[in-house]
C-alpha cells in the first residue's frame, strides 16, 4: 500500500524543466465486427504547465479518443492501446497499474465533459457529488465535504452557493450544469485538465461566460489544459497552440494567430474557409467536397487525399509526416508543422 | 350535419383557392400576428389546477415574404422552435394568427388544413431521430404521397423519390438503404429531399445544420440555397449560430424570452444593431480570426435567460441588461422603429423593441 502511494505521489514531485505531458506516437484500435478502426494513428503532442493546447477536429478525428487514452478511460475491450508512450510529468503512465492511474485521476489530472446533465448523477445532489471527491480521495468527513463544495461552487461563480448546494442537477440551468462539472475537475487542483467540447451544448451568451471562467482558473492555478473541441471560433480567445486532427492523425500543429493566418495543410485552410462569417457576407460557402473517412477503411497515403484539391500522386502512395518547420525552411515559421506533401505551397498560396 | 359538411366543403375550395393563387416574388407569402403559445402549468393528477402558464411565445409579428430566407436566432427557451410548430399547425396557437396566403391557418382544421400543410414544409435539426431506422429512404421521402396522393400518381412515385434523391445530390440507387447507412450529412440530404417532395413553397427549418460537422455543414448550406433558387422557395432558417444565419438570411429576427427584440434586413441587424440583447450576442459569437477580434469589444452578459414561466416585467431583457432603467421596469416597449431614428435615411432605422436603441457596432465591419 505504502509503495503505491509513494509511487503515484512522486509523479508531480518529478517535474523538472519538460512539459508536464507528452503524448508519443500514441496508436489506439478498436475492435469491431467488420475489422479493426484506427481511432488514434500516431499522435504526438505536448503540454506544459499553465499551456493552453487546442485539439481541433471533426467527429471521428481521434481527438476524444485521444484524451480517452490520456485519462486512462478508454472502452476496453473494444479498445485498446496498440502502441505508444504517455509521459505525464516524465513518467510514462501507460506502464502503471490501474491503481496507480485511478489515484492520478482527479487528483493530478481531470476531465470535463460535454454534457454535464448526462455526465452528473440525477439522483444525488450536486453538493453530495461535489463533496464526493474530498470524501473519497482526501477522506475528509461529509461535513467537511459539503463545506469545501460550497467553496467550490463559489470559485466557479455560481450564485447562493450555500442555498443550492442541496439541488439536483436538473433544477440548474446549462450554463451552471457545466460550472459545476468545472468546480468538479478542478476539486482537488489537478496539474492537467482535458475539456471535451466543454461550450458545445451551450449558448453562445454563456459560452463566453463558460470559456472566460476556464481560462481565468487556469491561470491562477497555473494548469495545463488541453481544450478538445471542433469549433474553430472557441479556441481563438483562448488557446496557446493547436493542433488539427484528422483521421486519427494531426495533420498541422501551429500557434494560436498563426493558423487562422497562413494555414500549412489543405484541410484547415479548407475548414476556415467553409465557416461563414458573422462580419462578412459572402457569395457561395467553400465546402470541402466528400466525407470524412470511414476509419475501417483510411484512403491510403495522405488520409484526406480524396478530399484534397491538391492531391497528386505521391498523396495517394505515401504517407506524409508531420513535417516540423525549422530554420532551414526560411526561419520566417516558427512552431509551425504540417502533414502535407505540398506545406510550402499551401502555406504560401 | 349535410349542412356544415357542404360549408365544410366551401370552406376548403376557397382556401384551395386562394393557395393556388401564385404570389409574386417580394410579396407576402406568410404573415404572422400577435402570436401567443402558452403552455399551461398544471398541479394535481385527479383535479387539475392550472397554476400559471409558460410563455413560450408572447406575441410576436413577422412576414415572410416569397422567395426571401427569413433567419430566426435567439438563445435555447426564447420560443424560436415554437414558432415553427405553431406555423406549422402542430401546435394550436393560444392567440393570434398566421396568415399564409391571406387565409389564417390557425383557424383552419380538416381537409383546408391538409391543403395548406402541403404547401409548408419543415426540416429538423437532428437527422438521426427524425428518420425513422425501419423504413427504407425510398419509404422516408415517398411518405408524403402517401398522404397526399395527387402529387404523385401510384404509378410514378419511385421515379419522383429517385429525382427527389438526385436533386439533394445523392445517388438514386441508394433508394433501399436505411437511414443508418448514411452519414450525417447525407441524412440531412434525406430530410431535406422528404420537405421537398411535395413541392412547398415555404420549408421551415429547425437548425438544419447545427448537428452537423463543420466542413459538411457549408455543403449542406450550399444545397439549400440552390435549392431556394431552383424551385422558388421562401424559408423560415432557425438557428442558434448567428454566423450561418447571417450567410443565408435576407432578414433577421432576433428572439428573446417569447418576444421578437429586433428584426430587420441582414446588414441592418449585423451592422447597425440597436438593440442590447442583439449587441450582445453579436460580441459574443466566437470569430475565427484573431485580427478581426483586436478591434471587437466584447459585452459579456451576466446571468441566465429568465424562466418564461415568469417573465420580468416591462422590458423582458432588463434583468441583463446594463442600459437598463425605471422605465424599463414599467414599460413593454413595442417593436417598432426607434424614436429617434424615424424619417432618418440610415440603416437604423429598423424595428427594434428598446426604450433606448442606439447603434452599436459589435460585429467590427472594417
Amino acid at each position: 500500500m505504502t509503495t503505491v502511494e509513494t509511487a503515484a505521489e512522486s509523479i508531480g514531485t518529478t517535474a523538472a524543466g519538460g512539459p508536464l505531458l507528452e503524448v508519443r506516437d500514441l496508436h489506439v484500435e478498436f475492435k469491431t465486427r467488420d475489422g479493426v478502426a484506427k481511432a488514434v494513428n500516431g499522435v504526438n503532442y505536448s503540454v506544459s504547465a499553465g499551456e493552453t493546447l487546442a485539439v481541433l477536429g471533426e467527429s471521428g478525428s481521434g481527438k476524444s479518443v485521444t484524451a480517452q487514452a490520456i485519462m486512462g478511460i478508454l472502452d476496453s475491450p473494444p479498445g485498446r492501446v496498440a502502441q505508444g508512450e504517455i509521459l505525464f510529468h516524465g513518467q510514462n503512465i501507460l506502464a502503471l497499474p490501474e491503481s496507480e492511474r485511478r489515484k492520478l485521476r482527479g487528483n493530478k489530472m481531470a476531465m470535463i465533459f460535454q454534457d454535464a446533465l448526462s455526465s452528473l448523477n440525477p439522483v444525488l445532489s450536486v453538493g453530495f457529488q461535489l463533496g464526493e471527491m474530498f470524501r473519497a480521495h482526501q477522506g475528509l468527513s461529509k461535513k467537511d465535504a459539503k463545506k469545501k463544495a460550497i467553496e467550490l461552487m463559489d470559485r466557479v461563480r455560481i450564485p447562493a452557493a450555500k442555498e443550492r448546494v442541496g439541488d439536483y442537477a436538473h433544477q440548474f440551468s446549462g450554463g451552471m450544469r457545466q460550472r459545476i462539472m468545472i468546480a468538479m475537475a478542478i476539486a482537488l487542483e489537478p496539474d492537467l485538465i482535458i475539456a471535451d467540447e466543454p461550450t458545445t451544448a451551450l449558448d453562445v451568451t454563456v459560452q463566453a461566460q463558460v470559456m472566460d471562467l476556464l481560462a481565468e482558473l487556469q491561470r491562477e492555478s497555473n494548469m495545463g489544459l488541453i481544450l478538445i473541441t471542433h469549433d474553430l471560433g472557441v479556441v481563438a480567445d483562448v488557446a496557446d497552440k493547436i493542433a488539427v486532427m484528422y483521421a486519427g492523425r494531426i495533420v498541422e500543429t501551429a500557434p494560436v494567430h498563426e493558423i487562422y493566418k497562413r494555414p500549412a495543410h489543405p484541410y484547415t485552410k479548407g475548414l476556415l474557409r467553409s465557416i461563414p462569417r458573422l462580419d462578412q457576407k459572402g457569395q457561395e460557402l467553400y465546402a470541402i467536397k466528400g466525407l470524412p473517412p470511414n476509419l475501417l477503411a483510411v484512403p491510403s497515403g495522405c488520409a484526406f487525399n480524396p478530399r484534397c484539391e491538391m492531391a497528386q500522386d505521391i498523396c495517394r502512395t505515401d504517407v506524409p509526416p508531420l513535417h516540423t518547420v525549422t530554420e532551414a525552411d526560411g526561419g520566417e515559421l516558427p512552431g509551425r508543422g504540417s502533414a502535407c506533401h505540398f506545406w510550402k505551397e499551401t502555406i504560401h498560396g | 350535419m349535410a349542412d356544415l359538411s357542404k360549408d365544410d366543403e366551401t370552406t376548403v375550395e376557397a382556401v384551395e383557392a386562394a393557395i393556388n393563387a401564385p404570389v409574386d416574388r417580394g410579396e407576402p407569402i406568410l404573415q404572422v400576428r400577435n402570436l401567443v403559445k402558452h403552455f399551461p402549468l398544471t398541479q394535481g393528477i385527479v383535479f387539475k389546477r392550472t397554476v400559471g402558464a409558460v410563455k413560450a411565445v408572447d406575441g410576436i409579428s413577422f412576414d415572410l415574404y416569397q422567395g426571401e430566407t427569413l433567419g430566426i436566432v435567439g438563445e435555447s427557451g426564447c420560443g424560436k422552435s415554437t414558432v415553427a410548430k405553431l406555423l406549422m399547425s402542430l401546435e394550436t396557437a393560444t392567440a393570434g394568427e398566421v396568415l399564409y396566403k391571406g387565409q389564417d391557418i390557425t383557424k383552419l382544421s380538416g381537409k383546408a388544413l391538409k391543403v395548406v400543410r402541403r404547401n409548408i414544409q419543415m426540416v429538423f435539426q437532428d437527422p438521426y431521430t427524425s428518420l425513422n431506422p425501419r423504413m427504407t429512404v425510398g419509404d422516408i421521402i415517398g411518405e408524403p404521397f402517401d398522404i397526399h396522393p395527387e402529387v404523385a400518381p401510384k404509378g410514378t412515385r419511385r421515379k419522383k423519390v429517385q429525382d427527389l434523391l438526385d436533386v439533394v445530390g445523392l445517388n438514386p440507387e441508394y433508394i433501399n438503404r436505411y437511414p443508418h447507412q448514411f452519414s450525417g450529412g447525407q441524412r440531412q440530404r434525406i430530410g431535406i429531399a422528404r420537405g421537398l417532395a411535395l413541392n412547398p413553397e415555404v420549408i421551415i427549418c429547425d437548425e438544419p445544420v447545427s448537428a452537423l460537422d463543420v466542413s459538411v455543414q457549408a455543403q449542406v448550406i450550399n444545397l439549400m440555397e440552390n435549392l431556394q433558387d431552383e424551385f422558388n422557395l421562401s424559408y423560415i432558417f432557425i438557428a442558434h449560430d448567428l454566423s450561418i444565419v447571417r450567410h443565408i438570411s435576407d432578414r433577421v429576427g432576433v428572439m428573446y424570452l417569447g418576444k421578437m427584440a429586433e428584426i430587420g434586413s441582414d446588414a441592418e441587424i449585423y451592422e447597425y444593431p440597436t438593440h442590447p440583447y442583439t449587441q450582445a450576442l453579436l460580441s459574443a459569437v466566437p470569430v475565427p480570426d484573431p485580427e478581426a477580434r483586436a478591434h471587437r469589444e466584447r459585452i459579456i452578459l451576466t446571468g441566465d435567460v429568465p424562466s418564461p414561466a415568469n417573465p420580468p416585467s416591462g422590458c423582458r431583457f432588463r434583468t441583463r441588461c446594463w442600459k437598463a432603467q425605471d422605465k424599463c421596469a414599467t414599460d413593454v416597449p413595442l417593436l417598432a422603429i426607434p424614436e429617434r431614428f424615424k424619417g432618418v435615411d440610415s440603416p437604423a432605422a429598423h424595428d427594434s423593441a428598446c426604450h433606448f436603441a442606439e447603434v452599436k457596432d459589435v460585429v467590427g465591419v472594417a
